[in-house]
């Protein structure tokens, strides 16, 4: 490794002292890039399952042929467009009330003076720790004894309320000058006017963090959707793609590693569309 | 009616849609658990009756309980210390401006957003004996076949590496968002002085990381009593539960053999691990992270 070079004098532009340099470089970089491969190869490698025919599945030649086939056994093989649609319904339904519902309590927290808050707040908190995952046994019950099992309600329930999502939004309003606050007052709006009006445009980019979050956390949620649900009609996609590869499938890795690729191609191609985003809103929701 | 009271009622009635489901789906299924454990399953003819510390009594002697804690002891051990290590040479190297940074950052970060259920699928393949990918690389090394998932010794190493990978790119943009934050000003002053990078890892900008690896460390280990999902596709707690975690346990008790109460007080114990887990955040290492 070679030392650490003193700023030149007369040099303006700031360098950080400690970037490596020269062979440091490179056997950082050879490094880097080593661990990503291995970090990239099993999707590489579904990747490469899904657009070659069986005989390829572990014949790893270029010549291999391309084919589109395998998608279609796969869609043609379970209802994935009835998962697709339950899925997409299950994450807006679990956004649009989440988005609702912490508004309001984390304005409530942030903003309003009154007798119980901290009481409030520290009872919210404890959802940081205990997490739904936790309580799937007594959920059920619940849910059982008002007749929503097998329901994309009975999935997004338990979530609607998030900790995460009112600390989140309760930090970002407590950023915004109270000037903003009072000024919307003297005008004459009401507190709903008010967080309509100054706080939430003024938290868009939190919204969008959570937002990212919140969609990709539920598309990927398994073991709830699991229990509480037992036909088709209310099954996500993380459920049908784990009956369907459990069946009678089992064998057929062409087809399955299809089958998974679909499943995770919507956040894929977002993420590899807006990836500056992802990774901010994912720091900004870890950093609050 | 006096400003407060009316900023009372504000105040709750804003409140009240998030802590009325906070209340039916956390905190009274936190309660109701708790009370459960100590009375029998309900049956068909057989209505639920007291039956005092039962339910735990059978959990001391139920050695499946006592495979799950040991297995989910490892899994912690294992997963925790190699994830946030990981993260943080992750996080370094990407900090740096390495070549392909965009794209090796892109990969390490890639696991966090596939469904845990679709990327065991491949790691079950991965690790399927004679034709899976590490017996096909194995062999041509001339190495032994292992069936790394149906053998009691490999099996839950197989799935902590998994949960290693899939969280670790994760925990690694904490790290660098915290990395970006530390002042330039402060390398240029340690430079002057005439410190080693490694000093200057270790003593200025490991100890100022301090506030996030708490964060991670906390996150990793919540992570380590819920990461259940790859188990279901991979093992599905087998062999002879080798690879056995509690949140799957409570799953087989409650889902699988319908023993609710017992299921009530297996949640307990978890509830208590993720208690102590707030505990120790809240009460001891607050205390011993240096804040900026």
């Amino acid at each position: 490794m070679s030392g650490p070079g003193l700023p030149q004098p007369g040099v303006v532009a700031r360098t950080d002292p400690y970037a490596p340099r020269g062979g440091a470089l490179t056997l950082e970089s050879v490094g880097a890039i080593l661990l990503a491969t291995i970090w990239i190869l099993p999707l590489a490698y579904t990747v490469w399952a899904a657009i070659h025919p069986p005989e390829y599945t572990t014949n790893f030649v270029l010549a291999a042929p391309l084919t589109f086939e395998n998608f279609t056994r796969a869609w043609a093989a379970a209802p994935f467009a009835r998962y697709f649609l339950n899925t997409i319904v299950l994450v807006t339904l679990i956004l649009c009330f989440q988005l609702i519902l912490c508004t309001l309590a984390a304005y409530a927290l942030a903003r309003q003076e009154f007798w119980g808050r901290n009481l409030a707040f520290a009872l919210i908190l404890a959802q940081l720790m205990i997490m739904p995952d936790a309580l799937i046994v007594e959920n059920y019950r619940t849910l059982a004894r008002v007749n929503l099992v097998d329901t994309i309600t009975a999935i997004a329930l338990p979530y609607i309320a998030s900790a995460f999502g009112i600390f989140l939004l309760r930090q970002t309003f407590k950023t915004v000058p109270k000037e903003l606050d009072d000024a919307a007052r003297v005008e004459g709006a009401n507190p709903l006017q008010v967080l309509m009006k100054v706080y939430v445009p003024l938290a868009k980019p939190t919204y969008i963090a959570y937002g990212l979050v919140s969609v990709s956390y539920h598309w990927n949620n398994f073991l709830w959707p699991l229990l509480i649900t037992n036909s088709v009609e209310a099954r996500p996609l993380t459920v049908g793609l784990q009956i369907f590869s459990s069946s009678d499938q089992g064998i057929d890795w062409a087809v399955i590693c299809a089958a998974t690729l679909m499943t995770s191609a919507p956040l894929l191609v977002a993420f590899l569309l807006f990836q500056r985003q992802f990774v901010q809103s994912f720091m900004r929701a870890g950093i609050k | 009616m006096t400003h407060r009271a009316t900023a009372t009622i504000h105040g709750w009635l804003l409140l009240l849609p998030a802590m009325a489901c906070l209340a039916v789906f956390t905190h009274w299924p936190a309660v109701a658990s708790f009370i459960d454990s100590f009375y029998s399953t309900p049956r068909a003819r057989r209505p639920a009756r007291f039956v005092g510390l039962d339910n735990y009594q059978q959990m001391i002697a139920d050695p499946i309980f006592w495979k799950a804690m040991s297995n989910n002891l490892w899994f912690a051990l294992g997963t925790i210390p190699t994830s946030i290590a990981l993260a943080l040479l992750m996080a370094v190297w990407v900090n740096d401006k390495i070549v392909g940074r965009t794209w090796v950052r892109m990969a390490y970060f890639t696991p966090t957003i596939l469904p845990m259920i679709a990327v065991a699928n491949i790691w079950l393949f991965f690790f399927t004996p004679q034709y899976g990918l590490l017996e096909q690389i194995v062999g041509f090394f001339g190495g032994r076949s292992t069936n790394w998932l149906g053998s009691q010794d490999t099996a839950l190493y197989a799935v902590t590496i998994v949960a290693i990978w899939k969280e670790a790119g994760f925990f690694m943009i904490f790290y660098l968002a915290a990395l970006q934050a530390i002042p330039p000003s402060l390398g240029e002053a340690a430079a002057i002085e005439g410190a080693s990078r490694w000093t200057y890892f270790r003593r200025i900008q490991f100890p100022l990381l301090m506030p996030t690896t708490l964060f991670v460390l906390i996150n990793s280990v919540i992570n380590a009593f819920r990461m259940v999902d790859h188990i279901f596709v991979m093992t599905r707690g087998g062999p002879d539960n080798a690879t056995t975690l509690l949140l799957f346990y409570i799953y087989q008790v409650g889902f699988s053999f319908w023993d609710t109460s017992y299921a009530a007080a297996l949640t307990c114990i978890l509830l208590a691990l993720l208690a102590i887990v707030a505990f120790v955040q809240y009460g001891w290492l607050e205390r011993r992270t240096h804040y900026r």
